[in-house]
């Protein structure tokens, strides 16, 4: 047990401190929109020092440092400590780069990574469908080549920032006769071609985190395809599983909850603060106790990635599940310590901390189902994690 | 950075887990239940693997090893439910006589000549009249639940979390075996009546240190227990069928498998953290040990029962016999401070409690 970092990253860390104290003042402000020149100038900055984009080569645009998780984790702790903008984030950059630099062709990298990157093109991901959705396989969304052309039509849901986005990778059927894992392929194109409708999908919290959006005959260049005709399933997964994990990082959980704290020592109910009341404080210390846990799995899994000597693959397997279930009770007891005040929302007067207790508790309602649903994720966790048999399937279900 | 057991904390925590299987199964603990005293003979065994002496220094016959290590064999004495008196003699008492600076016990203790039990739960939650008063260095009064009713001589607190060490055979000791659900450990009361005791420190830290080794011991044997009811639950639903199918093919039991596996995985690390973190001093080492009791018992509580659903009626059987992981779960739960009573131990070095 050694939880160190090492001597040698000591320089590194000095390095990127002194990064973040001459350019703290310099980052874009709150208001700035993802095209205003402050946010791309510092999007750029960030990657030619090597703070956003390390490890993708400086042929496509990025900085070129060989991987480090540990220097990685430096710098994520260190604008994190600074409270420091880390720069664009996005499906096209956690999602589609990965999978580019894999498998894309040369032609792709080229005409796509370093914008991708710079925050020039903005993406959204075309996965689910309204009858597509834990069983993502069976969707219908349909592509057929006529000439040099994909002719695509179809819908898909839960696309977030589609409003926004100049281009998506899509998940389309284009092998009507094959086994449904093995009929799909992966395509991107342009969200101004014609036949694209995009609708907004308000959720509960009031806003539309999501769209819906519908292809009627949106003809696609046919070389515009990731991956050979139908592996698009495979290439998908391939980042779901990256997707999953990232969606309840202990750390954060742990800055909530030492929210709610700071709540509790103000918030008081008739007269006597919230942390004095002992079941409100037994409610804080079991989350506290917790998320400790999951912040001791997280370097358990960084120590495994770093040395590649431990089996963790439980280890992993249940951040998504445990992670957003433990988020959303962390926002519920912030909102149960204020009582009434804690129903305040939009501009409400009594509202606290801009009103995102009960958004976040909605929100990681939603997290809980999106990325894979709190089942879904026990069905991998029983079969993969601990190797029981599948659930036989119905003779009249596909194949 | 390495966050995880070396090589040798595995080959460890296999040999004594092969060692276990082999020689002390499930009829051996049964026999222990039928007669507590056929506990000696495995304490005997485990002694020889070097158990007795684990966390005492080489230089008073140990093995010498820390804390992380205790936690690694916790878990696997855990996981086989083996009886005997680990938990006092083996980690609270070398514990508290190292932090007292106490060492001329240490040696017969590594050689497994001493069982010492331990009488602290008056320092925890005292209940009922239980309390030792002491009047020119003699002790009267009685200590509740002392762990393991067959040790030769007991740590025992003062009023003032002074720490005593008394004979079992001394004049005026009286013990009584206290039947508990768990018949794998022993409890008793113990009474003294101006017993002559040996003062060990009037440091009232001290206490605290063997408290917080027990603790993550005592957190570590949970975890084992319940991954062995867990390992169970898998195993009895992949071949118990119905249906005309194995029950493991069912969601519902799968569901309730790997609710059980995701609450206890990440224990695991916070296991480990406890045990590496007291070990060295680090922060937030209490905090981490009284975290790590409170969650493993709601954790393990939450797998024994679920474990025991798994397996449907023959679960409740004594046939199967897990029922004894069940009821060793829930003693440890209560033994050394209950969930809440840590949580708001917790909630107390953060100076949350007004």
């Amino acid at each position: 047990m050694d939880l160190t970092y090492g001597p040698e990253y000591n320089a590194f860390r000095a390095e990127v401190k002194a990064f973040v104290d001459a350019n703290i003042d310099q980052q874009p402000k709150p208001g700035d929109g993802p095209r205003s020149p402050a946010v791309r100038a510092w999007q750029a900055k960030l990657i030619r020092n090597g703070y956003h984009s390390r490890t993708i080569p400086e042929a496509y645009g990025g900085y070129g440092a060989e991987p480090d998780i540990i220097q990685s984790r430096i710098i994520a702790e260190e604008f994190s400590a600074a409270q420091m903008n880390t720069g664009f984030s996005g499906q096209g950059i956690s999602m589609l780069t990965p999978v580019l630099l894999e498998l894309g062709t040369e032609a792709q990298k080229q005409q796509f990574i370093r914008k991708t990157i710079h925050g020039e093109l903005i993406w959204c991901q075309g996965y689910s469908e309204p009858g597509a959705g834990s069983d993502l396989a069976s969707l219908t969304t349909k592509a057929e080549l006529d000439g040099d052309e994909w002719v695509i039509n179809g819908q898909k849901i839960w696309t977030s920032t589609a409003q926004i986005s100049d281009w998506i990778f899509c998940l389309v059927r284009t092998e009507p006769e094959a086994p449904k894992h093995l009929g799909i392929s992966f395509l991107l194109f342009e969200m101004n071609t014609p036949g694209i409708e995009v609708r907004p999908l308000v959720d509960m919290t009031g806003a539309a985190n999501f769209n819906e959006v519908f292809f009627t005959d949106v003809r696609v260049p046919k070389d515009q395809i990731v991956g050979q005709r139908g592996q698009g399933w495979q290439v998908a997964n391939a980042i779901l599983g990256h997707e999953r994990g990232s969606l309840a990082p202990p750390d954060a959980a742990m800055s909530r909850l030492n929210g709610v704290i700071r709540l509790m020592q103000q918030e008081t109910i008739g007269g006597a603060r919230a942390i004095d009341n002992p079941v409100f404080r037994d409610r804080l210390m079991r989350l506290q106790g917790r998320v400790m846990a999951m912040q001791y799995n997280d370097m358990r899994l960084l120590s495994a990635r770093i040395n590649q000597n431990q089996d963790t693959k439980l280890a992993g397997m249940v951040v998504k599940l445990i992670g957003t279930e433990l988020r959303h009770e962390i926002e519920c007891l912030g909102i149960d310590v204020m009582g009434e005040i804690g129903l305040s929302y939009g501009d409400n007067p009594y509202l606290r901390g801009n009103g995102s207790w009960q958004y976040q508790y909605m929100y990681f309602l939603g997290l809980i189902i999106g990325g894979g649903t709190s089942q879904i994720q026990k069905n991998i966790i029983s079969e993969r994690g601990l190797g029981m048999p599948k659930e036989p399937k119905l003779a009249t279900s596909g194949a | 950075m390495e966050f995880g057991l070396s090589q040798e904390q595995i080959l460890l925590q296999d040999s004594i887990a092969r060692y276990l299987k082999d020689q002390v199964p499930l009829d051996e603990v049964r026999a222990v239940a039928e007669d507590p005293e056929r506990d000696q003979p495995i304490w005997h065994g485990l002694t020889e693997l070097g158990l007795a002496g684990l966390i005492i220094p080489e230089a008073h016959g140990g093995v010498g090893l820390g804390l992380l290590d205790a936690v690694v064999v916790g878990e696997t004495l855990g996981y086989h439910i083996t009886p005997g008196p680990f938990l006092s003699t083996a980690i609270m008492a070398p514990s508290l006589l190292i932090a007292a600076g106490q060492t001329d016990r240490l040696a017969d203790i590594a050689a497994g000549r001493y069982r010492v039990g331990i009488a602290l739960s008056e320092a925890v939650g005292a209940r009922l009249d239980a309390g030792m008063a002491v009047s020119d260095g003699r002790l009267t009064g009685k200590a509740l639940f002392a762990l393991d009713a067959m040790a030769d001589a007991y740590i025992v607190n003062g009023p003032n979390r002074q720490l005593y060490w008394v004979d079992s055979e001394g004049p005026g000791v009286t013990r009584t075996l206290l039947t508990t659900i768990d018949k794998t450990r022993t409890l008793c009361e113990l009474k003294l009546d101006q017993a002559e005791a040996t003062l060990l420190t009037d440091d009232p830290a001290v206490l605290q240190a063997g408290l917080d080794a027990g603790r993550i011991v005592q957190a570590s044997d949970s975890l084992g227990a319940a991954q062995c009811m867990l390992d169970q639950a898998v195993a009895y639903a992949g071949q118990r069928e119905q249906f005309n199918r194995v029950i493991a093919s069912f969601q519902a039991v799968k569901h309730m498998c790997a609710e059980m596996a995701s609450q206890l995985e990440p224990c695991r690390a916070l296991i480990w953290y406890g045990g590496h973190a007291l070990s060295e001093g680090n922060d937030p080492a209490r905090l981490t040990v009284c975290h790590a009791k409170a969650h493993l018992s709601e954790v393990a509580q939450f797998v024994a029962r679920t474990s025991t659903e798994v397996h449907g009626g023959m679960g409740f059987t004594d046939l199967v016999g897990l029922h004894y992981w069940f009821k060793r779960i829930g003693a440890n739960r209560q033994l050394l401070g209950s969930p809440e009573l840590l949580r708001e131990e917790a909630a107390r070095i953060q100076m949350l409690v007004a």
